[in-house]
Formats: structure tokens, sequence, C-alpha cells
């Protein structure tokens, strides 16, 4: 326990002599909270909408004003072609057409239902389709009127009824902070060892390469910590983002988490030789293809069936049905606990591997 | 023999199909200071590399303080203190905490570490530098750090790899005093070196080339592997041309350039002058030729090149050992077959060697 100890102490005495560490410890999450916080949202807001009226009725202006009155679109062009609709569209200055063809208000008139052509913009596909169903929205308020439809729906959006974004993407942030600053400062700190040379003094002594993993594993989970506590006041009171469950099962269910990728870290030092390749296998082989896999930009139900499999290997993809759990829907334990045990079951055998790897390496 | 240390027995390692260490045995006793002299990738460092308990032997038996090395690493590791060739402090800390650490990794703690730490920093000359950064340090004083940090166990053996690489002469020297004084207070201290005046410190000294032990005794019994007179100093302008001509002269049996000059071992003690003789014949007018005490050096040359002429499946002959530029010199093996055994046995032992004890 005391020899523990003893490189514990080490290693956080290396931690704070490292002058170019702690700004990246501390202040880059910040920096990337912000970033994704204000840019990675989804939500529609002012999408450029082209108008041509061919009709130019009552009809077909109050069509026009409904669109301008709801804060997703802003009208940024009106023209007198279908042409001129395409050019706008080409040129990227509207994401959206709208076509009232001649003859729209005299149909209404008469009680004929309308029709009305609408262009999208696929290059930009995300808010081609979100600016294709709000306007479909608008549309059907339009013709909703007076009349009472014969099944009636009535959406709930449970958790997040706005829908907002940021309060599923923010909590998403700081699993990439943790995964991150967890499993290349521990892929790191084992390969500084051995490019230095005094990995192979470390082997002369008593310790045993058990000692030396979890003497390097303690600290930096100690680390991944001090990021949750570091960034959770800016997710809080900066994003307002709910936390509905508490503190104390958030922090219980990183652990879990952080088993997986603190082994991931110790399993990267194994397959490097230099801290170069190790920050390169971090970034390109263990992070990216884990963001992409694990739900937090795209939805896995969309995946195809091998990719869906495939994601299952995935720690972030339960830390991050966790966080949203833990976050917006306010659970705990009990109803998380499936991904908690696929967590420890992850980390055990990651671990486990890298611990294999690590002792044949110095044999 | 109960003051033997350490033994080793037909102790072999191979990787693959390469033979890093073939059949070496030597013993060595308490207290003494014992020397591996070999260039690069002569099997030094995978020698002490099992010894240490790092690496397992593909074959023979290794003991040190009793231990057997292939089934007993961790008792060895906790008795024994090593220095590795590539430095081992943490340069990001402080003398006092690289201390506190490598002291706690052997499991010291309280009084005892405090009183070693004390010992080490005074050996160190760094008393009033407890609370410097390594990095700050000069080499020579991070050397005797490593040392001391090997050393606050109290070990009663110590493996030194190549121990003063990259250190100034001065530094080496004081370094080497440690060693004097640590050897004079009981400890065993097994270090290898290429460097030939660190060898000539060594009470007795193995000669190891490409994983083969070719040669182990104290210096001066070395030395007499020469019949006297037969090693001599040959001083002529191009000298290079020199040592071509006298390689092909039955007369001489080794010749290789030391700096300007040329170190020849004569076939017979009356052999100097036949070597003037031809010399002269050759055009060469200033020629002198001096007896000298044969160095490490000359000892070295003189036990590959006679492996070679033994007809062992080394490929090192007369004529292959060629002097490069400055003070080193290589052997090169070239393509030639071996004059026994498998030709797939061949290794080319291209090696390059600092010679730092030569100035006679």
């Amino acid at each position: 326990m005391r020899t523990l100890l003893v490189i514990l102490v080490k290693e956080l005495l290396q931690l704070r002599r490292d002058p170019k560490i702690l700004p990246i410890l501390f202040i880059a999450p910040v920096f990337q909270l912000l970033i994704l916080g204000y840019a990675a949202t989804t939500d529609i807001r002012n999408v450029e909408l082209a108008v041509c009226d061919l009709d130019r009725s009552a009809s077909s202006r109050q069509l026009v004003q409904r669109f301008e009155a709801s804060s997703y679109f802003r009208v940024t062009a009106r023209v007198d072609s279908q042409a001129g609709l395409d050019a706008l569209l080409q040129g990227g200055v509207a994401r959206l057409g709208l076509t009232i063809p001649a003859g729209f208000g005299a149909d209404r008139a008469s009680g004929r239902p309308g029709t009305v052509q609408l262009l999208a913009d696929g290059a930009d596909a995300m808010t081609g389709t979100a600016g294709m169903s709000y306007a479909n929205g608008v549309l059907r308020g339009e013709s909703g009127e007076g009349v009472r439809p014969l099944v009636e729906l009535q959406p709930i959006v449970l958790y997040n009824p706005d829908l907002t974004s940021r309060n599923y993407m923010v909590p998403s942030v700081l699993a990439m902070i943790i995964m991150i600053m967890t499993m290349m400062l521990t892929a790191m700190a084992v390969v500084r060892e051995s490019e230095v040379g005094t990995m192979e003094q470390l082997l002369v002594t008593p310790l045993t390469p058990t000692h030396l993993i979890i003497g390097k594993l303690i600290p930096y989970a100690l680390v991944g910590l001090a990021e949750v506590f570091s960034t959770l006041p800016i997710v809080l009171f900066w994003f307002k983002v709910p936390l509905r469950g508490s503190l104390l099962t958030l922090l219980l269910l990183t652990l879990p988490f952080m088993l997986c990728t603190l082994g991931l870290g110790l399993l990267i030092s194994t397959l490097s030789n230099t801290q170069q390749q190790a920050m390169m296998l971090t970034a390109f082989v263990f992070i990216m293809p884990q963001i992409y896999l694990s739900g937090f930009a795209f939805p896995i139900q969309n995946m195809p069936e091998v990719f869906q499999l495939v994601t299952y290997l995935v720690p972030l993809r339960y830390y991050v049905v966790i966080l949203r759990g833990v976050f917006l829907k306010g659970v705990g334990v009990g109803v998380l606990w499936p991904q908690a045990l696929a967590l420890v079951v992850l980390g055990t055998a990651i671990l486990a591997l890298a611990r294999l790897r690590f002792r044949r390496r110095l044999g | 023999m109960t003051d033997t240390v350490v033994v080793a027995h037909e102790l072999s390692r191979s990787f693959g199909k390469f033979v890093a260490v073939d059949r070496v045995s030597f013993e060595v006793g308490r207290g003494e200071i014992f020397g591996f002299l070999g260039s690069n990738g002569a099997g030094k460092t995978t020698t002490i590399r099992m010894l240490c308990g790092l690496l397992a032997p593909t074959s023979g038996r290794g003991e040190v303080l009793g231990l057997d090395v292939g089934r007993q690493p961790a008792a060895i590791k906790r008795r024994i203190g090593y220095m590795s060739q590539r430095f081992s402090l943490y340069t990001d800390l402080t003398v006092d905490e690289n201390l506190r650490f490598w002291g706690g990794a052997y499991g010291l703690g309280g009084q005892r570490l405090a009183a070693r730490a004390d010992w080490a920093v005074q050996a160190a000359d760094l008393a009033q530098r407890r609370r410097t950064l390594v990095r700050e340090l000069p080499g020579g004083f991070r050397q005797r750090l490593a040392l001391g940090c090997a050393l606050l166990h109290e070990p009663p053996i110590v493996f030194l790899d190549e121990p003063t690489g990259g250190v100034d002469p001065e530094a080496r020297r004081r370094f080497w005093d440690l060693i004097d004084a640590l050897a004079a207070a009981g400890t065993t201290v097994f270090v290898t070196t290429h460097y030939m005046d660190e060898a000539e410190r060594c009470h007795r000294v193995a000669l190891m080339h490409a994983g083969r032990l070719l040669a182990l005794d104290s210096v001066p019994s070395l030395k007499r592997l020469f019949a006297p007179g037969t090693v001599v100093e040959v001083r002529c302008s191009r000298a290079p041309a020199a040592l071509q001509i006298l390689e092909a002269e039955p007369a001489v049996r080794e010749a290789a350039l030391f700096g300007t000059v040329l170190h020849v071992v004569l076939a017979e003690a009356d052999g100097a002058s036949v070597v003037q003789n031809r010399l002269r014949s050759a055009g060469f007018e200033d020629v002198s030729i001096t007896p000298i005490e044969p160095s490490l050096e000359d000892v070295f040359i003189h036990v590959i090149a006679g492996e070679a002429v033994a007809g062992d499946q080394w490929s090192v002959s007369r004529g292959q050992l060629r002097t490069v530029a400055g003070d080193q010199w290589s052997v090169a093996g070239g393509p030639a077959q071996p004059p026994s055994g498998n030709p797939s046995d061949h290794r080319a032992p291209t090696t390059d060697h600092r010679a730092g004890g030569r100035g006679r």
C-alpha cells in the first residue's frame, strides 16, 4: 500500500511539474464545452427562405406571412420566376424555396385544397430536412384552420420538451472530455517512462507490473474526476442543462466508464513506442470511431446492422446513455445498471488485455 | 566458495535465430570490481539483464547471491542494485523527490530512507542542491545520483550497464572513485563498459565479442597474452598506407591504426627489423619502431583475431580488422565464409567501438 502511495505521489508531482499540462487539463475542456455548447446545435432557427409568389392573392400573402411570423424562417428573397428560385438555391442564398402557383387563392376561396411547392437544399441535408418538417408544420396550421381532423395527434416530448439540442449535446461533451483526457494522459505517461528509460529502472525494483499499472491508473482517474468537477459548473450554470438525477449517481456511474478509458490508455501504451505514436493512436483509432459509434453524433438505430453490433464494444455508447439518463431523465442506478454493468465488464476485459500485453512487453 | 556472488554457467540467450549471448561462464567474488568489456552488440547488456532477472536465459544457469536468475527474479530484484545505460532518473523531479521515489520503490521509509538519502547526496556532492530539479544538474552529478539511487537499499551487489556514457573524463574519474570506495567496503560491482581506461580499473575483465566470452582475467594477466617484445609501435608518415603493407607481411600477426601511429603485433620478438626493412623497401623513409606495453585494446584486437584464426564460426580474420577515423575502430565482418560450419551461422560482426584509454 505504501508502495502504491510512493508511485502516486511521484505521478502527481510530475503532473504538477509539467507547465503545459495544466492548461490542457483545465482550460481546453472549457473551450470545448463552449464551442460545442454553442456551435454543435441541430436546432433550426432563421432558415433562409426564398419565395416565388405567382398568385399574388390575399391567400398567398397570408401564407407567406405565416412563414415570416415563425421564428424558424426568414424570408430573404422574393422572386418572380421558378428559375430565379433555382438560382438562389444554387448560390446558397436560400435553403428553402416556396413556390405558390397562380390559382392558389382561387382554389382556397372555392374550398378546394391549395397546392404549393417547397424546394429544399439537400446539400445541407440537416437544415434541409429540418426546414422541410417545420414548413410542413406551418402549412398544417394553414389547412387546419376551422377544420377538425378525424384523428388529432397530441405529441408530448418528455425530458427535454423544447428538444433543445444543447441539453443532450453538452453532457456528451463531458463524456468526451473525460475520455480524451484519461485515455491520452495514461497512454502518454506510460510511454514516456519507456521513452526516457526509467521503465527499465522500475523493472529492476521490487515493484510489480500490477503496482505500476495501478500506480498509473489512480492518478489519472483522479484527473478524470477533477475534469468532471471543473466542467460541471459550466454545464449546469452557464448552459443551464438540468441535472435531474443526483450528482452522486453521476460520479458513481462515471467510475466504470473511466475504468474503460484508463484501460484503453494503458492498452495504447503497449501498442506505441513513442508519445507521438500514442497520441495518433489515441486520436484516430480510439477516440474518433468511438464518437461516431457511440450514438453521440449519429443515432445507432440508423446504422447498418454490423455497425450496430460493433457499438456494443464502444464504452462511450453506454456512458452517453448514462449521462442523458442522469441529467435529463433523472434516473439512477436502478434504471442504468445494465449500462454500468456493460462498462464494468468491458473495462475489466480491456484492463486484463492491457495488463497481459504490458507484462509481455516488459519480458 | 562462499564468497562467490555471481555464477554464470553456459548462460545463453537467443532472440529468434539471433544468439545474443552464447554459453557464457564466469564467477564473480565478493567485493570484486568485475568489468565486462566489449563493443556495442557484444552481448554485455543482455548478460546483465539476465543476471538482474529482467530476461530469462534461453539455456544455461545463472545465480546471483545464491538465487537462480530464471526462477527467482523477484527475490533477486529486491537484493541487487542496477543502473541501466539509459538515464534512469526523473528529470522533472528534484534530487530529493527522486531519492524518495526510488527508495520507496525498494520499500524504504522513515529514518532509514532519510539516512540513506543523506548518504546518497553526500556521495554525489549534491548536499546543497537537494531541491534542484535533476534536469538542471550536469551529467556527472546525475550519474552519481543515479548510482546513489541504485544503492539506497544497500545491495551487496550492484550492476552498472555502461554507467558513464556521455560524461566528461573528469566526471568519469570521480564516478570510478566512488566505485572503488564501494568495492573497498565490500560491495560487488559488476560493470560493463567500452572505455578501455575504465576497464583498466577493474579487478578482472571479461572480454566479450559477438555473444561469446573470449577472455577473462586480471588486466596484467591479459596483457601477458603477448610474448614480451612482440607489441611495437610503428611511427611513419602515411600510416594508413603502411598498414596495408604490414597486413600482408608474414612477420606481422596483427596491425591496427591508433590515431596516426600503428600498433603491430609481431610473430616473433625479433621481427622489428623485418618490419623496418619491409617498410623501407616500400619507400617509407621515416620509420621508427619502439616496443610498447600492450594496451587493453591491443589485447582486445588480439583476442578477437585469435578467435577467428582458431577456426571458429567467426569470420573475422587477419586483415579484416580495420581502423576507422578518429578513436573508433570497427571489425568489418564482410561476406567472408566462415572456415567451418554452416554459412547460415554467419553473422556480420560490424561494431564500432570507442577506445578511451590509449594514450601511451
